[in-house]
Protein backbone atom coordinates (compact mmCIF):
# COMPACT_ATOMS: atom_id res chain seq x y z
CA UNK A 1 0.00 0.00 0.00
CA UNK A 2 2.72 2.33 1.05
CA UNK A 3 4.69 1.51 -2.07
CA UNK A 4 1.71 2.18 -4.37
CA UNK A 5 1.08 5.50 -2.71
CA UNK A 6 4.67 6.60 -3.10
CA UNK A 7 4.73 5.49 -6.72
CA UNK A 8 1.54 7.39 -7.35
CA UNK A 9 3.06 10.42 -5.72
CA UNK A 10 6.19 10.04 -7.80
CA UNK A 11 4.23 9.74 -11.03
CA UNK A 12 2.07 12.68 -10.09
CA UNK A 13 5.11 14.79 -9.32
CA UNK A 14 6.82 13.78 -12.54
CA UNK A 15 3.68 14.58 -14.53
CA UNK A 16 3.37 17.99 -12.88
CA UNK A 17 7.05 18.62 -13.59
CA UNK A 18 6.67 17.78 -17.27
CA UNK A 19 3.55 19.93 -17.50
CA UNK A 20 5.33 22.91 -15.96
CA UNK A 21 8.37 22.42 -18.19
CA UNK A 22 6.01 22.58 -21.17
CA UNK A 23 4.83 26.02 -20.07
CA UNK A 24 7.25 28.78 -21.00
CA UNK A 25 5.99 32.27 -20.26
CA UNK A 26 8.41 33.84 -22.74
CA UNK A 27 7.24 31.48 -25.49
CA UNK A 28 3.51 31.21 -24.86
CA UNK A 29 2.93 29.68 -28.30
CA UNK A 30 5.04 26.59 -27.59
CA UNK A 31 4.39 23.53 -25.46
CA UNK A 32 1.32 23.13 -23.34
CA UNK A 33 0.52 26.86 -23.23
CA UNK A 34 0.69 26.98 -27.03
CA UNK A 35 -1.60 24.00 -27.36
CA UNK A 36 -4.12 25.60 -25.05
CA UNK A 37 -3.83 28.87 -26.98
CA UNK A 38 -4.65 27.14 -30.25
CA UNK A 39 -7.56 25.38 -28.58
CA UNK A 40 -8.78 28.72 -27.22
CA UNK A 41 -8.50 30.24 -30.70
CA UNK A 42 -10.91 27.56 -31.93
CA UNK A 43 -13.27 28.16 -29.05
CA UNK A 44 -13.22 31.88 -29.81
CA UNK A 45 -13.99 31.22 -33.47
CA UNK A 46 -16.91 29.09 -32.34
CA UNK A 47 -18.22 31.89 -30.14
CA UNK A 48 -18.13 34.41 -32.97
CA UNK A 49 -21.50 35.24 -34.40
CA UNK A 50 -22.71 37.93 -36.76
CA UNK A 51 -24.12 39.87 -33.82
CA UNK A 52 -23.22 43.53 -33.72
CA UNK A 53 -21.63 45.28 -30.79
CA UNK A 54 -23.87 47.72 -28.96
CA UNK A 55 -23.58 51.38 -29.92
CA UNK A 56 -22.55 53.46 -26.88
CA UNK A 57 -24.39 56.74 -26.20
CA UNK A 58 -23.09 60.20 -27.08
CA UNK A 59 -22.00 60.91 -23.51
CA UNK A 60 -19.21 58.39 -23.31
CA UNK A 61 -17.16 59.21 -26.38
CA UNK A 62 -13.59 59.26 -25.12
CA UNK A 63 -12.27 62.81 -24.77
CA UNK A 64 -9.89 64.06 -27.47
CA UNK A 65 -6.33 63.09 -26.64
CA UNK A 66 -7.42 60.45 -24.11
CA UNK A 67 -7.90 57.71 -26.71
CA UNK A 68 -4.51 55.98 -26.66
CA UNK A 69 -2.60 55.74 -29.91
CA UNK A 70 -0.15 52.95 -30.61
CA UNK A 71 2.52 52.37 -33.21
CA UNK A 72 5.65 50.26 -33.09
CA UNK A 73 7.89 52.89 -34.72
CA UNK A 74 9.65 55.25 -32.28
CA UNK A 75 7.86 58.19 -33.92
CA UNK A 76 4.40 58.67 -35.36
CA UNK A 77 4.61 57.04 -38.80
CA UNK A 78 3.79 59.37 -41.68
CA UNK A 79 2.42 58.05 -44.96
CA UNK A 80 4.98 58.08 -47.80
CA UNK A 81 4.35 60.37 -50.75
CA UNK A 82 2.10 58.80 -53.34
CA UNK A 83 0.57 56.46 -50.78
CA UNK A 84 -1.79 53.87 -52.25
CA UNK A 85 -3.73 50.97 -50.79
CA UNK A 86 -2.96 47.74 -52.60
CA UNK A 87 -5.86 45.29 -52.60
CA UNK A 88 -5.03 41.85 -53.89
CA UNK A 89 -4.68 38.16 -53.23
CA UNK A 90 -7.37 35.80 -54.46
CA UNK A 91 -9.43 38.50 -56.15
CA UNK A 92 -10.81 38.95 -59.67
CA UNK A 93 -9.86 42.63 -59.94
CA UNK A 94 -6.73 43.51 -57.95
CA UNK A 95 -6.60 47.27 -57.36
CA UNK A 96 -4.26 49.94 -56.13
CA UNK A 97 -6.47 52.62 -54.60
CA UNK A 98 -5.85 56.24 -53.78
CA UNK A 99 -7.54 57.56 -50.66
CA UNK A 100 -10.12 59.35 -52.85
CA UNK A 101 -10.91 56.13 -54.69
CA UNK A 102 -11.39 54.31 -51.40
CA UNK A 103 -13.57 57.11 -50.07
CA UNK A 104 -15.75 56.85 -53.18
CA UNK A 105 -16.94 53.42 -51.99
CA UNK A 106 -19.99 53.10 -49.73
CA UNK A 107 -19.33 54.69 -46.35
CA UNK A 108 -20.05 52.98 -43.05
CA UNK A 109 -19.95 54.62 -39.62
CA UNK A 110 -19.13 52.53 -36.59
CA UNK A 111 -19.30 53.51 -32.93
CA UNK A 112 -18.39 50.75 -30.53
CA UNK A 113 -16.51 50.27 -27.31
CA UNK A 114 -12.85 49.58 -28.08
CA UNK A 115 -11.22 46.75 -26.14
CA UNK A 116 -7.46 46.71 -25.83
CA UNK A 117 -5.58 43.56 -24.89
CA UNK A 118 -4.14 45.61 -22.01
CA UNK A 119 -7.56 45.85 -20.40
CA UNK A 120 -8.72 49.37 -21.15
CA UNK A 121 -11.77 50.48 -23.04
CA UNK A 122 -12.46 53.67 -25.00
CA UNK A 123 -15.11 54.87 -27.44
CA UNK A 124 -14.83 56.71 -30.75
CA UNK A 125 -16.77 57.17 -33.98
CA UNK A 126 -15.04 55.60 -36.96
CA UNK A 127 -15.84 56.28 -40.61
CA UNK A 128 -14.77 54.12 -43.51
CA UNK A 129 -15.50 51.28 -45.90
CA UNK A 130 -16.62 47.84 -44.83
CA UNK A 131 -14.06 45.15 -45.62
CA UNK A 132 -16.92 43.10 -47.04
CA UNK A 133 -17.80 45.99 -49.41
CA UNK A 134 -14.17 46.18 -50.48
CA UNK A 135 -14.20 42.40 -51.02
CA UNK A 136 -17.21 42.76 -53.34
CA UNK A 137 -15.51 45.66 -55.14
CA UNK A 138 -12.44 43.58 -56.03
CA UNK A 139 -14.28 40.27 -56.37
CA UNK A 140 -12.70 38.31 -53.53
CA UNK A 141 -12.71 34.55 -54.05
CA UNK A 142 -14.59 32.24 -51.71
CA UNK A 143 -11.36 30.32 -51.13
CA UNK A 144 -9.98 33.39 -49.36
CA UNK A 145 -10.84 32.39 -45.81
CA UNK A 146 -8.28 34.77 -44.34
CA UNK A 147 -7.58 38.45 -44.87
CA UNK A 148 -4.03 39.71 -44.46
CA UNK A 149 -3.40 43.36 -43.53
CA UNK A 150 -0.04 45.09 -43.97
CA UNK A 151 1.29 48.42 -42.73
CA UNK A 152 4.08 50.95 -43.22
CA UNK A 153 4.56 51.13 -39.45
CA UNK A 154 7.82 49.38 -38.56
CA UNK A 155 9.70 48.73 -35.34
CA UNK A 156 13.33 49.89 -34.90
CA UNK A 157 14.54 46.48 -36.16
CA UNK A 158 12.68 47.07 -39.40
CA UNK A 159 9.92 44.51 -38.85
CA UNK A 160 6.70 45.83 -40.30
CA UNK A 161 3.39 45.71 -38.50
CA UNK A 162 0.80 43.32 -39.85
CA UNK A 163 -2.04 41.07 -38.83
CA UNK A 164 -4.36 38.54 -40.38
CA UNK A 165 -8.02 37.86 -39.71
CA UNK A 166 -10.44 35.02 -40.21
CA UNK A 167 -12.94 35.76 -42.96
CA UNK A 168 -15.96 35.83 -40.63
CA UNK A 169 -14.46 38.55 -38.44
CA UNK A 170 -13.14 40.56 -41.39
CA UNK A 171 -16.51 40.42 -43.15
CA UNK A 172 -18.41 41.41 -40.02
CA UNK A 173 -20.70 44.40 -40.56
CA UNK A 174 -18.71 46.44 -38.04
CA UNK A 175 -15.30 45.80 -39.56
CA UNK A 176 -14.18 48.74 -41.69
CA UNK A 177 -11.14 50.33 -43.26
CA UNK A 178 -11.38 53.63 -41.43
CA UNK A 179 -10.26 56.93 -42.94
CA UNK A 180 -12.08 59.09 -40.39
CA UNK A 181 -12.44 59.35 -36.63
CA UNK A 182 -14.94 61.42 -34.64
CA UNK A 183 -16.11 63.28 -37.75
CA UNK A 184 -12.61 64.22 -38.92
CA UNK A 185 -10.04 62.73 -41.25
CA UNK A 186 -8.00 60.10 -39.45
CA UNK A 187 -5.03 61.69 -37.67
CA UNK A 188 -1.49 60.30 -38.11
CA UNK A 189 -1.43 59.20 -34.45
CA UNK A 190 -4.39 56.90 -35.06
CA UNK A 191 -3.19 55.27 -38.26
CA UNK A 192 -3.64 57.77 -41.12
CA UNK A 193 -4.38 57.63 -43.93
CA UNK A 194 -6.32 54.36 -43.50
CA UNK A 195 -6.50 51.81 -40.73
CA UNK A 196 -8.46 48.71 -39.96
CA UNK A 197 -11.13 49.06 -37.30
CA UNK A 198 -13.42 46.27 -36.09
CA UNK A 199 -15.77 45.62 -33.20
CA UNK A 200 -15.07 41.90 -32.91
CA UNK A 201 -11.30 41.97 -32.34
CA UNK A 202 -8.93 43.29 -29.70
CA UNK A 203 -7.10 46.50 -30.56
CA UNK A 204 -3.84 44.95 -31.74
CA UNK A 205 -5.66 43.16 -34.57
CA UNK A 206 -6.70 46.56 -35.98
CA UNK A 207 -3.76 47.33 -38.25
CA UNK A 208 -2.99 51.04 -38.59
CA UNK A 209 -1.12 52.80 -41.40
CA UNK A 210 -2.40 50.30 -43.97
CA UNK A 211 -0.56 49.61 -47.21
CA UNK A 212 -2.04 46.30 -48.31
CA UNK A 213 -5.15 44.19 -47.92
CA UNK A 214 -4.85 40.66 -49.29
CA UNK A 215 -7.61 38.07 -49.45
CA UNK A 216 -5.73 34.82 -48.93
CA UNK A 217 -6.30 31.13 -48.32
CA UNK A 218 -3.81 30.65 -45.53
CA UNK A 219 -3.21 32.23 -42.16
CA UNK A 220 -0.31 34.67 -42.25
CA UNK A 221 0.28 35.47 -38.57
CA UNK A 222 1.00 39.01 -37.54
CA UNK A 223 3.38 41.27 -35.62
CA UNK A 224 2.14 40.77 -32.05
CA UNK A 225 0.85 37.31 -32.90
CA UNK A 226 4.36 36.20 -33.87
CA UNK A 227 5.73 37.61 -30.61
CA UNK A 228 3.38 35.46 -28.55
CA UNK A 229 -0.04 37.07 -28.47
CA UNK A 230 -3.01 34.95 -29.49
CA UNK A 231 -4.02 34.99 -33.13
CA UNK A 232 -7.81 35.03 -32.91
CA UNK A 233 -8.12 37.75 -30.24
CA UNK A 234 -11.89 38.08 -30.54
CA UNK A 235 -14.08 40.20 -28.31
CA UNK B 1 -20.69 4.61 6.19
CA UNK B 2 -19.25 7.58 4.43
CA UNK B 3 -16.09 9.43 5.26
CA UNK B 4 -16.21 13.08 6.29
CA UNK B 5 -14.34 13.92 3.07
CA UNK B 6 -15.06 11.49 0.20
CA UNK B 7 -12.26 11.17 -2.32
CA UNK B 8 -13.83 13.28 -5.14
CA UNK B 9 -14.07 16.17 -2.74
CA UNK B 10 -10.48 15.77 -1.60
CA UNK B 11 -9.25 15.48 -5.17
CA UNK B 12 -11.07 18.57 -6.42
CA UNK B 13 -10.07 20.48 -3.29
CA UNK B 14 -6.38 19.86 -3.85
CA UNK B 15 -6.53 20.47 -7.60
CA UNK B 16 -8.06 23.80 -6.69
CA UNK B 17 -4.99 24.89 -4.75
CA UNK B 18 -2.59 25.19 -7.71
CA UNK B 19 -5.40 26.10 -10.13
CA UNK B 20 -6.63 29.02 -8.03
CA UNK B 21 -3.08 30.16 -7.30
CA UNK B 22 -2.18 30.16 -10.99
CA UNK B 23 -5.40 31.95 -11.94
CA UNK B 24 -4.82 34.63 -9.33
CA UNK B 25 -1.14 35.12 -10.16
CA UNK B 26 -1.59 35.24 -13.93
CA UNK B 27 -4.54 37.59 -13.43
CA UNK B 28 -2.33 39.93 -11.43
CA UNK B 29 0.22 39.81 -14.26
CA UNK B 30 -2.50 40.79 -16.75
CA UNK B 31 -3.49 43.70 -14.50
CA UNK B 32 0.03 45.16 -14.83
CA UNK B 33 -0.70 46.18 -18.45
CA UNK B 34 -3.40 48.60 -17.28
CA UNK B 35 -3.62 48.80 -13.49
CA UNK B 36 -6.52 51.25 -13.53
CA UNK B 37 -10.28 50.87 -13.36
CA UNK B 38 -12.80 52.75 -15.45
CA UNK B 39 -12.73 53.72 -19.14
CA UNK B 40 -9.86 55.67 -20.69
CA UNK B 41 -10.08 59.37 -19.97
CA UNK B 42 -12.70 58.73 -17.28
CA UNK B 43 -10.96 56.44 -14.83
CA UNK B 44 -12.90 56.14 -11.60
CA UNK B 45 -11.73 58.60 -8.96
CA UNK B 46 -13.38 56.50 -6.24
CA UNK B 47 -11.38 53.37 -7.00
CA UNK B 48 -8.85 53.20 -4.17
CA UNK B 49 -6.28 51.07 -6.00
CA UNK B 50 -5.65 53.09 -9.16
CA UNK B 51 -2.16 52.22 -10.35
CA UNK B 52 -1.69 49.43 -7.82
CA UNK B 53 0.21 46.35 -8.92
CA UNK B 54 0.99 43.09 -7.17
CA UNK B 55 4.67 42.46 -6.37
CA UNK B 56 6.54 40.38 -8.90
CA UNK B 57 6.64 37.22 -6.76
CA UNK B 58 2.84 37.18 -6.74
CA UNK B 59 2.59 37.22 -10.53
CA UNK B 60 2.79 34.48 -13.15
CA UNK B 61 3.62 34.81 -16.82
CA UNK B 62 6.37 37.49 -16.92
CA UNK B 63 4.56 39.67 -19.49
CA UNK B 64 1.09 40.33 -20.80
CA UNK B 65 1.05 37.59 -23.47
CA UNK B 66 2.55 35.11 -20.99
CA UNK B 67 0.07 36.01 -18.27
CA UNK B 68 -2.84 35.70 -20.69
CA UNK B 69 -1.58 32.35 -21.96
CA UNK B 70 -1.43 30.99 -18.40
CA UNK B 71 -4.76 32.53 -17.43
CA UNK B 72 -6.71 31.14 -20.39
CA UNK B 73 -5.01 27.73 -20.18
CA UNK B 74 -5.48 27.18 -16.44
CA UNK B 75 -9.03 28.53 -16.65
CA UNK B 76 -10.07 25.22 -18.25
CA UNK B 77 -8.55 23.28 -15.35
CA UNK B 78 -10.22 25.60 -12.84
CA UNK B 79 -13.66 25.38 -14.44
CA UNK B 80 -13.40 21.68 -15.28
CA UNK B 81 -12.41 20.88 -11.71
CA UNK B 82 -15.31 22.98 -10.41
CA UNK B 83 -17.76 21.13 -12.68
CA UNK B 84 -16.50 17.75 -11.43
CA UNK B 85 -16.96 19.01 -7.87
CA UNK B 86 -20.50 20.24 -8.47
CA UNK B 87 -21.58 17.04 -10.23
CA UNK B 88 -20.10 14.86 -7.48
CA UNK B 89 -21.78 16.96 -4.83
CA UNK B 90 -25.14 16.81 -6.57
CA UNK B 91 -25.05 13.07 -7.33
CA UNK B 92 -23.85 12.02 -3.88
CA UNK B 93 -26.21 14.28 -1.96
CA UNK B 94 -23.16 15.67 -0.14
CA UNK B 95 -24.40 19.20 -0.85
CA UNK B 96 -27.00 18.78 1.90
CA UNK B 97 -24.44 18.82 4.69
CA UNK B 98 -22.14 21.32 2.99
CA UNK B 99 -24.10 24.13 1.42
CA UNK B 100 -25.38 27.01 3.48
CA UNK B 101 -29.14 26.75 3.59
CA UNK B 102 -30.51 29.84 5.38
CA UNK B 103 -33.63 28.33 7.03
CA UNK B 104 -31.44 25.66 8.59
CA UNK B 105 -28.12 27.42 9.04
CA UNK B 106 -28.71 31.05 9.99
CA UNK B 107 -29.50 30.25 13.63
CA UNK B 108 -26.57 27.85 14.15
CA UNK B 109 -24.24 30.27 12.34
CA UNK B 110 -25.20 33.08 14.73
CA UNK B 111 -24.78 30.78 17.75
CA UNK B 112 -21.41 29.66 16.41
CA UNK B 113 -20.38 33.29 16.04
CA UNK B 114 -21.50 33.96 19.60
CA UNK B 115 -19.39 31.00 20.73
CA UNK B 116 -16.32 32.32 18.90
CA UNK B 117 -16.88 35.75 20.45
CA UNK B 118 -17.04 34.14 23.93
CA UNK B 119 -20.69 35.20 24.27
CA UNK B 120 -21.69 31.56 24.56
CA UNK B 121 -19.99 28.79 26.46
CA UNK B 122 -20.85 25.78 24.34
CA UNK B 123 -20.58 25.33 20.62
CA UNK B 124 -23.85 24.44 18.89
CA UNK B 125 -24.13 20.83 17.63
CA UNK B 126 -22.37 20.18 14.35
CA UNK B 127 -23.17 17.94 11.39
CA UNK B 128 -19.84 17.81 9.54
CA UNK B 129 -19.71 21.61 9.39
CA UNK B 130 -21.04 24.32 11.64
CA UNK B 131 -23.21 27.11 10.26
CA UNK B 132 -20.35 29.57 9.86
CA UNK B 133 -18.28 27.03 7.98
CA UNK B 134 -21.18 26.37 5.62
CA UNK B 135 -21.57 30.10 5.08
CA UNK B 136 -17.86 30.55 4.38
CA UNK B 137 -17.50 27.59 2.02
CA UNK B 138 -20.68 28.38 0.12
CA UNK B 139 -19.60 32.01 -0.23
CA UNK B 140 -16.27 30.89 -1.66
CA UNK B 141 -18.08 28.78 -4.27
CA UNK B 142 -20.39 31.69 -5.11
CA UNK B 143 -17.33 33.95 -5.46
CA UNK B 144 -15.69 31.45 -7.80
CA UNK B 145 -18.84 31.52 -9.93
CA UNK B 146 -18.75 35.33 -9.99
CA UNK B 147 -15.10 35.16 -11.05
CA UNK B 148 -15.84 32.79 -13.92
CA UNK B 149 -18.83 34.80 -15.15
CA UNK B 150 -17.14 38.20 -14.86
CA UNK B 151 -14.05 36.70 -16.51
CA UNK B 152 -16.13 35.51 -19.45
CA UNK B 153 -17.69 38.99 -19.60
CA UNK B 154 -14.25 40.62 -19.95
CA UNK B 155 -13.03 37.96 -22.36
CA UNK B 156 -15.95 38.30 -24.77
CA UNK B 157 -17.68 41.65 -24.18
CA UNK B 158 -19.29 41.57 -27.63
CA UNK B 159 -20.25 37.91 -28.09
CA UNK B 160 -21.33 37.51 -24.44
CA UNK B 161 -22.73 41.01 -24.11
CA UNK B 162 -25.60 39.86 -21.87
CA UNK B 163 -23.02 38.78 -19.28
CA UNK B 164 -21.02 41.97 -19.64
CA UNK B 165 -24.15 44.03 -19.14
CA UNK B 166 -24.97 42.01 -16.02
CA UNK B 167 -21.78 43.36 -14.45
CA UNK B 168 -22.39 46.95 -15.51
CA UNK B 169 -20.38 46.81 -18.72
CA UNK B 170 -16.80 45.93 -19.58
CA UNK B 171 -15.17 48.16 -16.98
CA UNK B 172 -17.68 47.08 -14.35
CA UNK B 173 -16.89 43.43 -15.07
CA UNK B 174 -13.16 44.16 -14.68
CA UNK B 175 -13.76 45.72 -11.28
CA UNK B 176 -16.00 42.85 -10.17
CA UNK B 177 -13.36 40.38 -11.37
CA UNK B 178 -10.74 42.14 -9.23
CA UNK B 179 -12.94 42.53 -6.14
CA UNK B 180 -13.90 38.85 -6.39
CA UNK B 181 -10.23 37.95 -6.38
CA UNK B 182 -9.61 40.11 -3.31
CA UNK B 183 -12.51 38.44 -1.46
CA UNK B 184 -11.32 34.98 -2.48
CA UNK B 185 -7.85 35.84 -1.22
CA UNK B 186 -9.39 36.92 2.10
CA UNK B 187 -11.28 33.62 2.24
CA UNK B 188 -8.11 31.63 1.59
CA UNK B 189 -6.24 33.53 4.32
CA UNK B 190 -9.00 32.90 6.88
CA UNK B 191 -9.31 29.30 5.70
CA UNK B 192 -5.61 28.62 6.25
CA UNK B 193 -5.71 30.20 9.72
CA UNK B 194 -8.71 28.07 10.71
CA UNK B 195 -7.06 24.92 9.39
CA UNK B 196 -3.92 25.67 11.39
CA UNK B 197 -6.11 26.02 14.49
CA UNK B 198 -7.87 22.73 13.69
CA UNK B 199 -5.21 20.44 12.22
CA UNK B 200 -7.53 17.41 12.20
CA UNK B 201 -9.54 18.98 9.39
CA UNK B 202 -6.35 19.10 7.33
CA UNK B 203 -5.71 15.41 7.99
CA UNK B 204 -9.28 14.63 6.95
CA UNK B 205 -8.86 16.54 3.72
CA UNK B 206 -5.87 14.28 2.98
CA UNK B 207 -7.02 10.86 4.20
CA UNK B 208 -10.77 11.35 4.13
CA UNK B 209 -11.08 10.78 7.86
CA UNK B 210 -12.83 8.02 9.79
CA UNK B 211 -16.17 6.85 8.34
CA UNK B 212 -19.24 8.18 10.13
CA UNK B 213 -20.84 5.79 12.58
Amino acid sequence: MREILSRRKFLGGALAGVALAACKSDEPKSGLLGGMMRWNDRVQAGLLSGREARRPGDGIITKPGEFPSYHIAPFVPIAPDGWRLKVGGLVERPRTLTLDELMALARTDVRVEHHCVEGWSAVADWHGVRVTDLADFVGADRRAVFVDFRSFDADPQGTKYSSSWDRESAFHRQTILAYGMNGRPLAPAYGAPVRLYGAVKLGYKNVKYLTEVNFVDRMTGGYWEDLGYEWFAGT
Amino acid sequence: MRKPQPWPIRLTHWVNVPALAMMAMSGLQILVAFPYMGPRGAEWSWWPLQGWNAPEWARLGDWLAGGRAWHFAVAWLFVGNALVYVVCLAVSGEWRRRFFWPPRDVGPALRQLAYYLRLRKEAPPVNLYNGLQRLAYTSAIALALVEVLSGLAIWKPVQLEFLTRLFGGYDGARAVHFIGLALLAAFVAAHVVMVLLHPRSLAEMVTGGKPDA
